[in-house]
This record gives C-alpha cells, sequence and structure tokens, in this order.
C-alpha cells in the first residue's frame, strides 16, 4: 500500500509548514509564529503608530510632531500642552483601545459561529447597547455614565437572551446568529419606538448617541473602560489556544482535551464585555467588528482567527476612520457613519466576491 | 469482568435529550484488541462509543478509564491517553495539512511550551505514517475525500494516545480508500495501540477486526472474536438479513454473502445453500 510506505522510511529535516515558520525555544519555553504574521503585525503596528502621532498633530491647531511629542515630555506648556493631553490624546488613545476591543470581539463571534459575516451586531449586542442607552437617555434622562451602564445591561441583557434562546444541548454557531437576527430586530423596532415618543431635544440627543462618536471620550472614560477591555483581553488571551480547537468541531475538540461550553461562554461574555465597553462610552461604532478579523487574516493568509492581527488592524481602522469623520470632511461626523460607509463597501465586496465564487 | 481493562463500561445507560437509546450496558474493551462495533442504523453504536470517549455523558453507570471514572480526570488528561476520530470535523478556513495536523498536539501543549521537540517528532511520525506527508503545505480544502480523511487520521496520531477510538473512519469512501485505511489502522493495532472502530461492513469488521461486538437496539448480542461469533444467525438475529456466511477467500476470516431474491442467472448461488 503506498500511502503506507512511509511508515519505515521517515523523513527527516524540518516540517514543511507551507510558510515560514519559527519556533523559539528557550529552556522549558518554546514561542512558535509565523514569520508572516509577525511582519504584517508590526507593519500594522508601526502604521498605527504614525497614524497615531498625525492625528495629534491635525486639527483647528495643527501642530508639528516635535510639539506633539515636547508636549509628552512635558517641556511645553499651555495651549499646546492643553491640546495634545486634554483633548486629542485620550481621543487618539480611546480610538486605538476601542478599535483593537472591537477587532477582538468580532474575531470571536467569527471563529465561534465560523461565519466571516457574524459579527457582535449580528447577536443583537448594538441593537441591546442601543436600547438601554436609550432607556436612559430617554426614560430616565441620566448622564454620560448612567447611560454608559444602561449600554452595557442593554448589551448583557441581548446577549443572554440570545444565549438563552439559542440554547439546545449546547450553543451551536448558526443557531445563535439566526436567534441573533430576530432579537437585533425585536430590539431596532424598541429603539424605534422610543424616539419616536420622546420630545425632540431629547430624540437628538439619542440619535447623536446612536450614530457612534469617540468626542465624548475622555481621561475618564479611557481609564475605566481600559480596565474591562485589559481584562477581557487576558482572558481571551488565555482561551485563544482552545477557541482555536473549536474551530475543528465540539466533537474533535472534545476529543483534544477541551470542554467546549465552558470554553463558548467565556468566550462569549468577553466578546460581549469588549462590545459593550465600547459602545458604552462611544455608541454603537459598526462594521469595525465585522472587517478587521477578515481584512487581518487575509494579510496574514493564517489559518483560522488571527486574534492579535485582527486587534492592530482594528485600532488601525477606527483611528484612520476618525481622523477622516473629524478633518477630511467637509463638516466633521461621527466616526460612527464613517465606519459604515467603509464597511458597507466592505460589506458589497465580500458579497460580490462569495457570488462570484458560487455561479 | 475482568477489571484489568483499561475501558471499560460498567451499567450505562446512555442516550439524547429523553430518549434513551442503551439502558445498562456493560462492555468491556479488551486491552491490545483491534475492537469492532458492528450492528445496524440507529442501534446505538456510534452513541456506545461515544459515551467511551467521554462525548456523551452516560445518565447512569460510569466510562472507567485505568480504573478511575473517566468524568473524574480533567479534558486534558483524558486527551493524552484516549484519542477520537469523530465522525464529521470542521477544517477551519485555510488551514494547511502540517497546520491540521499539528493541532492534534494541543493535549501536549501550554501557553509557553507552544511547540517542542516531542511535538514536531509527533506530527512527523503521524504524517508518515498516514502517508501525507507529501501533502505537508497542501490546503486541506484543496484535497480529496480520501487524502482529507488521513489527514484527520493523522492529526488524532499525533495526539499519540495509546487508546483509539475511531466513530465510522471509513464512511464516504471509495473501497480502495476504505481498504487502505483498514490496513493501516491494523499497522496501528500491531504497534500495540488499542483501537475501537465502528464499522458499517460486516466483511470488514471480519477481516480487520480482533474482537467484534454485535449490537442491536442498544443491547450487546454477542462479542468475542469473528472467527467464533460471525454466523448466518447471527447476521440473520441482527440484520434481519437472510446470508450465507463463507471463509474470506485471502484471509480465511468470516464473510458475508446475502441472500436476497435469487434471480435467474445466478443459479449458482442456489448451490451454496
Amino acid at each position: 500500500m503506498s500511502a503506507i510506505a512511509g511508515v519505515d522510511a521517515a523523513s527527516t529535516g524540518p516540517l514543511d509548514f507551507g510558510a515560514s515558520v519559527r519556533v523559539v525555544r528557550i529552556g522549558g519555553l518554546s514561542l512558535r509564529f509565523r514569520v508572516r504574521a509577525l511582519l504584517v503585525s508590526i507593519a500594522l503596528v508601526v502604521a498605527a503608530v504614525g497614524t497615531a502621532l498625525a492625528a495629534l498633530c491635525l486639527g483647528e491647531f495643527v501642530l508639528t510632531v516635535p510639539e506633539v511629542l515636547s508636549a509628552f515630555a512635558g517641556t511645553q506648556s499651555g495651549i499646546v500642552e492643553t491640546v495634545v493631553l486634554e483633548w486629542r490624546a485620550p481621543r487618539v488613545l480611546g480610538a486605538l483601545l476601542f478599535g483593537a476591543a472591537l477587532g477582538v470581539s468580532g474575531a470571536i463571534f467569527q471563529s465561534l459561529t465560523r461565519n466571516p459575516l457574524a459579527s457582535p451586531d449580528i447577536i443583537g449586542l448594538s441593537s441591546g447597547s442601543y436600547a438601554g442607552a436609550l432607556v436612559v437617555i430617554i426614560l430616565i434622562g441620566g448622564g454620560t455614565f448612567m447611560i454608559a451602564g444602561g449600554a452595557i445591561v442593554g448589551g448583557l441583557v441581548a446577549a443572554g437572551l440570545g444565549y438563552v434562546l439559542a440554547y439546545r444541548d449546547g450553543i451551536q454557531g448558526f443557531r445563535l446568529v439566526v436567534v441573533g437576527i430576530a432579537i437585533s430586530a425585536m430590539l431596532g423596532a424598541l429603539s424605534t419606538y422610543l424616539i419616536l415618543r420622546a420630545r425632540l431635544e431629547i430624540a437628538m440627543t439619542a440619535a447623536v448617541w446612536g450614530a457612534g462618536s469617540l468626542s465624548r471620550v475622555g481621561w475618564t472614560e479611557l481609564a475605566l473602560s481600559a480596565v474591562v477591555i485589559a481584562v477581557a483581553l487576558a482572558a481571551v488571551a488565555v482561551l485563544a489556544p482552545a477557541m482555536r480547537q473549536l474551530e475543528l468541531g465540539d466533537d474533535a475538540a472534545r476529543a483534544l482535551g477541551i470542554r467546549p461550553e465552558p470554553v463558548r461562554l467565556s468566550l462569549v461574555v468577553a466578546g460581549v464585555a469588549l462590545t459593550a465597553v465600547v459602545t458604552a462610552f462611544a455608541g454603537p461604532i459598526t462594521f469595525i467588528a465585522l472587517a478587521a478579523p477578515q481584512i487581518a487574516r487575509r494579510l496574514t493568509r493564517s489559518p483560522g482567527t488571527a486574534l492579535v492581527p485582527a486587534a492592530l488592524l482594528g485600532a488601525l481602522v477606527l483611528l484612520l476612520s476618525d481622523i477622516v469623520a473629524q478633518h477630511l470632511l467637509p463638516q466633521p461626523l461621527p466616526v460612527g457613519i464613517v465606519t459604515i460607509v467603509v464597511g458597507g463597501a466592505y460589506l458589497t465586496w465580500l458579497l460580490v466576491r462569495e457570488a462570484r465564487r458560487r455561479p | 469482568m475482568n477489571d484489568t481493562s483499561r475501558l471499560h463500561a460498567e451499567d450505562i445507560t446512555i442516550g439524547y435529550d429523553r430518549r434513551v437509546i442503551s439502558r445498562n450496558l456493560t462492555v468491556e474493551i479488551p486491552d491490545g484488541a483491534f475492537t469492532v462495533i458492528v450492528g445496524p442504523n440507529a442501534c446505538g453504536k456510534s452513541t456506545l462509543l461515544r459515551a467511551l470517549s467521554r462525548l456523551l455523558t452516560p445518565a447512569e453507570g460510569r466510562v472507567v478509564l485505568d480504573g478511575r471514572a473517566i468524568s473524574s480526570y480533567r479534558a486534558k488528561e483524558v486527551a493524552r491517553v484516549l484519542g477520537l476520530l469523530p465522525q464529521s470535523s470542521l477544517a477551519p478556513d485555510g488551514i494547511t495539512v502540517v497546520d491540521l495536523v499539528s493541532r492534534g498536539r494541543h493535549p501536549h501543549q501550554s501557553m509557553i511550551r507552544q511547540w517542542s521537540p516531542a511535538d514536531e517528532d509527533a506530527v512527523r511520525t503521524a504524517m508518515d505514517a498516514t502517508g501525507v506527508g507529501e501533502l505537508s503545505g497542501r490546503m486541506v480544502d484543496e484535497l480529496s475525500g480520501g487524502q482529507r480523511q488521513r489527514v484527520w487520521v493523522a492529526m488524532a496520531l499525533a495526539q499519540q494516545t495509546p487508546l483509539l477510538l475511531l466513530d465510522e473512519p471509513t464512511t464516504f469512501l471509495d473501497i480502495a480508500h476504505q481498504i487502505e485505511l483498514m490496513e493501516l489502522f491494523t499497522d496501528l493495532h500491531e504497534q500495540g495501540r488499542t483501537i475501537v472502530a465502528v464499522l458499517h461492513d460486516l466483511n470488514q469488521a471480519a477481516r480487520y477486526g480482533t474482537h467484534l461486538i454485535a449490537m442491536k437496539d442498544g443491547s450487546v448480542v454477542a462479542q468475542g472474536a469473528p472467527a467464533d461469533i460471525v454466523t448466518a444467525e447471527l447476521v440473520e438475529e441482527v440484520f434481519g438479513l437472510p446470508c450465507v456466511v463463507v471463509p474470506d477467500p485471502v484471509t480465511g476470516t468470516p464473510s458475508v454473502a446475502p441472500i436476497g431474491r435469487v434471480r435467474e442467472g445466478h443459479r449458482s448461488a442456489r448451490g451454496v445453500r
């Protein structure tokens, strides 16, 4: 039998991974990484830092790079320091942090559902957060932090509802998507109803919140969300190997020593937390979670999900979108509108490509 | 009951939701044997295999691995002793053969030990044994059905477990690929692994298995060496299929020829009867 001939004549030399893979071993520590994924990640970090510097310079009060750097070094005072440290830095860092959170959140849900079109919006998260915020804005009349709380609770309730309704002997990705679409539709109806009942000024506030903007991000908001995002990302880092095994199907994952349900529930909680905290402070910013993981996967050509590149790409895309929204349009717009346009173009491209592939 | 068997089910009741498939089932998997579980569709053979591989938790009774209830182990501990080739698995998009086979090393890896020399050896040995070494850098979605199934077997082999469970490993393959895989499993068995497979083909079961378990309606009807238990009476009882059992012309193991309705021009079959 030709296929079994290799038993005796075992080949030697390094394994052919079909792509460049490096292994670093120091003592009991051994790390494996793809050269291409590493290079793409480094390029994304460089691009993000460059874009962040540009974002700090741009504005009505245009600054030079040395001025920006000296503001961080503490050698500048007065208006430059205020503009850089108080006005622009939180917003720029917020864009990077929120973009990364959305990228990872999208990667989690796409991995769990094995569906490139699945994003946190799909399982009703964004609509839940929006509805939660509207309840606070319209019915209670709370301030920024109460709105944030409402958005988080709304997102959690929507996600929990989806999880419970889709649960039957464990969670299946496809069922989660279908149930999520239904929940989204119902919550969308609730939101419309709330806005229609509200007074005009309040409805305007609600609409602005609903567009998704980074203009409300200050140091306090940034610090609070950074804590939540850091905890969630740490959990995802621990769960990442198990998540990749789950992509093989539940039976295979179980056979390889994974307990699918606890892993999946933890990942859903982390993914929900990441999206909910961003929505809480910036409003619903769509399409980053949908597009970033897929573009990252195509750039790195890695099998399954690439978490770190997805995070970096999410950060870069959101920051770029915010620059476009603030400076490159005749009139400043909320960043959510720009991401919808960027994402819409991406979605069209994705659908056309899928349609061509299947004649 | 022989208490030295590494894997056995003690008085288990198993099923899905509230539908019971098997009640009070006691089954022992002999160490070092190539056990094949056979039976008609929906007789509970796959369900039994799922219980043995802790994919399914028994409602009552317990599955014992190395003297302890399998449910009392950590998931990764079980995965280092007991491997499973499930009926269907999914290959992530854009994954290469070697990447997929490498996933089988997960039970042996940790955050700080992502890729040891032992991992590399195990993956290479598994790919060589299944003959997918040359496909190493190819995309799994580009392979033929037979090649892909061998890659999945390689992944289970990379796990390097002394016990290997196979759930209908040859379904959907053509006859040449079926035999190729069965020969491979026999090689693995001869290298000292304990193998348990659920199979549809009685002739292959009798030819390659060293221990058969015949099931019907959730119960074990007969078990033992193929030469001892595969008789026309048993096949008729288990499958409801009138047949003649003759020695396999190549191996001498029992071979089942269904009688069916004998038509004109096939008179020689009557002669056998």
